[in-house]
């Protein structure tokens, strides 16, 4: 019964999905090549987060850091 | 979000109308959804080119191709492309009367929609909600029609002649009496179509060195009537006084463009109801302004005559105002009574000098006699001479319809357009895909309805638009609305931000009135 549900509800995203990059009304060659776009973007997009994003957020913040830590230091 | 009256003193009851805003995102997302549709039609248009895809749209012949083109390619690129994908919604051949329920011829398609064929089968008693039936006087009830079959068998079907020559029967005579008495004019005159009614007689009326002022919204046949006949047209925004002040203070203030001087008439195009809004005019100001102002009012009632009014008698009789305030009464037959048609009715002189000066009256066909009197025998009834009430209980149904139906659409959530009163119910759709599958699953549960999308309407809202008629029972409204609801849940339509609540109770209300 749960399975179901959540079956239901993956179909109602995709659903929504189709409706709102209006490829509802594409024909089935051209929808599989606008999800193929889509998912490969999307892909690479994941990849470069997975990448860059902790070394981006690590390096920032000791940056701000360095900033706050270094003027406590100096007015003493 | 109320639309708070100017001069509140005017009014003898609230005018409210709704044109709620949707969110930002909605319309973000509608344009990446057309934005797509483009990318795809430009890759299709690059392959029927190179000739990888077979073309199916009309081309010049071989030895022509290097004349002149006769087929402008890039300005049907949105028929093609992106109106030819759903194109199965709309022409749908009926084979029935379209009263509150009709039947449907079934077609499939093989290529994408771009042929149709029929299977054979019909779909019955599919629920209309998009034939301007106001009244429900489109049936087939043999005793409703008694006297339009008598009238076929004494005069026949064709009239073969145009009015001034020897079209003029004594039904039309009647037919135009009977129309005068209706509205409370003096004289009225009667044309064989309703679009040639605005478009052949606005041109016997203005010339050049005039001034239309005309609605931002106005019909085409409007648009057409006023562009033909050569006087000057400007445009105030849609229903906006202060908008339309501005402009009659200019044309008085600065006369014509080059030499300044008077205008020799100033006239102001307006509807009783834009059919694609669903907002009604506002007649008292537009009036005392044209009083002000000494300008002359066209009023077009084509859905409004016996869709409002406490008797049904239009726009006029809805504020309580007089019908010699408006110069020019026109309307259509083709809504409210069932038939086909057009009037134009006013002054005595006025109408005289239409019979003379009007391109319908001198080149058109005149109108049928079994039209003609089933206009007469819909009149009558609703004037009430036929000796029933039956007429009146028409426009009282329609009054409860028309407010049930847009209260439950305003409980559930979804965005409507228009004032509170008017039989017309626009509800937004937005984004391009949503169109398509909207009228198909309406079809699939049984329910015909008209859905808009862009050339109609403004490229970010598109609308399904429904017609409530007083031939509606409340079962088949709950029903419409019940598949509503569904529909607006799994397609993700109540974007309305002042809905009361998400699933209210249904409470019986107490009928007072008596059943048809």
């Amino acid at each position: 019964m749960d399975l179901k549900h959540v079956k239901d509800y993956i179909y109602w995203l995709y659903y929504q999905y189709l409706l709102i990059t209006c490829s509802y009304v594409l024909e089935p060659w051209e929808r599989s090549m606008f999800h193929t776009i889509t998912v490969t973007v999307l892909a690479m997009v994941v990849y470069t987060a997975y990448v860059f994003v902790p070394i981006h957020v690590r390096l920032a913040l000791e940056f701000f850091s360095q900033i706050f830590g270094g003027q406590t230091e100096s007015t003493i | 979000q109320k639309n708070g009256v100017s001069n509140g003193s005017l009014y003898k009851k609230t005018f409210i109308e709704h044109f709620e805003q949707a969110p930002m995102y909605v319309a973000v997302l509608t344009f990446l959804g057309f934005g797509v549709g483009t990318i795809f039609g430009y890759l299709r248009d690059f392959m029927r080119a190179w000739g990888l895809e077979k073309r199916n749209i009309a081309a010049e012949r071989e030895q022509q191709k290097d004349f002149v083109p006769l087929y402008q390619d890039f300005e049907n690129f949105y028929t093609r492309n992106l109106y030819m994908r759903i194109r199965d919604n709309w022409n749908r051949p009926i084979c029935s009367v379209p009263g509150p329920q009709f039947d449907l011829m079934e077609r499939i398609t093989d290529d994408y929609n771009w042929t149709f064929r029929f299977t054979g089968r019909t779909i019955k008693n599919v629920i209309n909600m998009g034939s301007y039936n106001y009244l429900g006087f489109a049936e087939t009830d043999v005793n409703a029609l008694k006297t339009v079959t008598i009238e076929l068998q004494k005069y026949g079907t064709g009239i073969c002649s145009t009015r001034q020559e020897m079209g003029t029967l004594d039904k039309h005579v009647e037919l135009e009496n009977l129309v005068a008495k209706f509205l409370g004019v003096e004289d009225a005159m009667v044309f064989g179509m309703g679009f040639a009614t605005n478009s052949m007689n606005i041109p016997a009326l203005v010339g050049k060195g005039c001034l239309i002022l005309s609605d931002e919204l106005n019909h085409t046949s409007l648009v057409l009537g006023a562009r033909l006949s050569g006087a000057t047209i400007r445009i105030f925004k849609h229903n906006n006084m202060q908008s339309l002040e501005k402009l009659l203070r200019d044309a008085i203030i600065y006369g014509q463009p080059r030499n300044h001087r008077a205008w020799r008439k100033i006239i102001i195009l307006v509807e009783g109801i834009y059919s694609m809004e669903g907002s009604i005019v506002r007649l008292p100001e537009l009036v005392s302004l044209k009083k002000k102002y000494k300008a002359y009012l066209y009023l077009d009632e084509a859905h409004s005559i016996g869709a409002v009014g406490a008797t049904g008698r239009g726009v006029v009789e809805y504020f309580g105002m007089s019908p010699d305030d408006v110069d020019v009464l026109m309307g259509t037959f083709t809504k409210s009574f069932g038939a086909a048609g057009g009037y134009i009715a006013g002054k005595k002189d006025l109408v005289d000098f239409l019979r003379t000066h009007s391109h319908s009256a001198v080149y058109a066909t005149s109108m049928c006699p079994p039209v003609a009197e089933q206009i007469i025998r819909a009149m009558k009834c609703l004037m009430g001479l036929d000796g029933t009430t039956q007429g009146l209980q028409r426009v009282r149904q329609l009054g409860k319809n028309t407010r049930y139906f847009r209260r439950r659409l305003h409980e559930m959530g979804f965005i409507i357009y228009g004032n509170d009163d008017s039989p017309v119910v626009p509800l937004l759709l937005y984004m391009p895909g949503k169109i398509g599958a909207f009228a198909r699953r309406m079809l699939e549960k049984n329910i015909g309805v008209v859905v808009v999308g862009f050339p109609a309407t403004p490229i970010t809202e598109s609308r399904a638009r429904f017609c409530v008629s007083a031939a509606h029972t409340r079962e088949m409204l709950d029903t419409v609305l019940n598949a509503l609801d569904e529909l607006g849940d799994f397609l993700h339509l109540k974007y309305s931000r002042y809905s009361k609540s998400s699933h209210p109770e249904l409470y019986e209300e107490n009928r007072l009135e008596l059943e048809d």
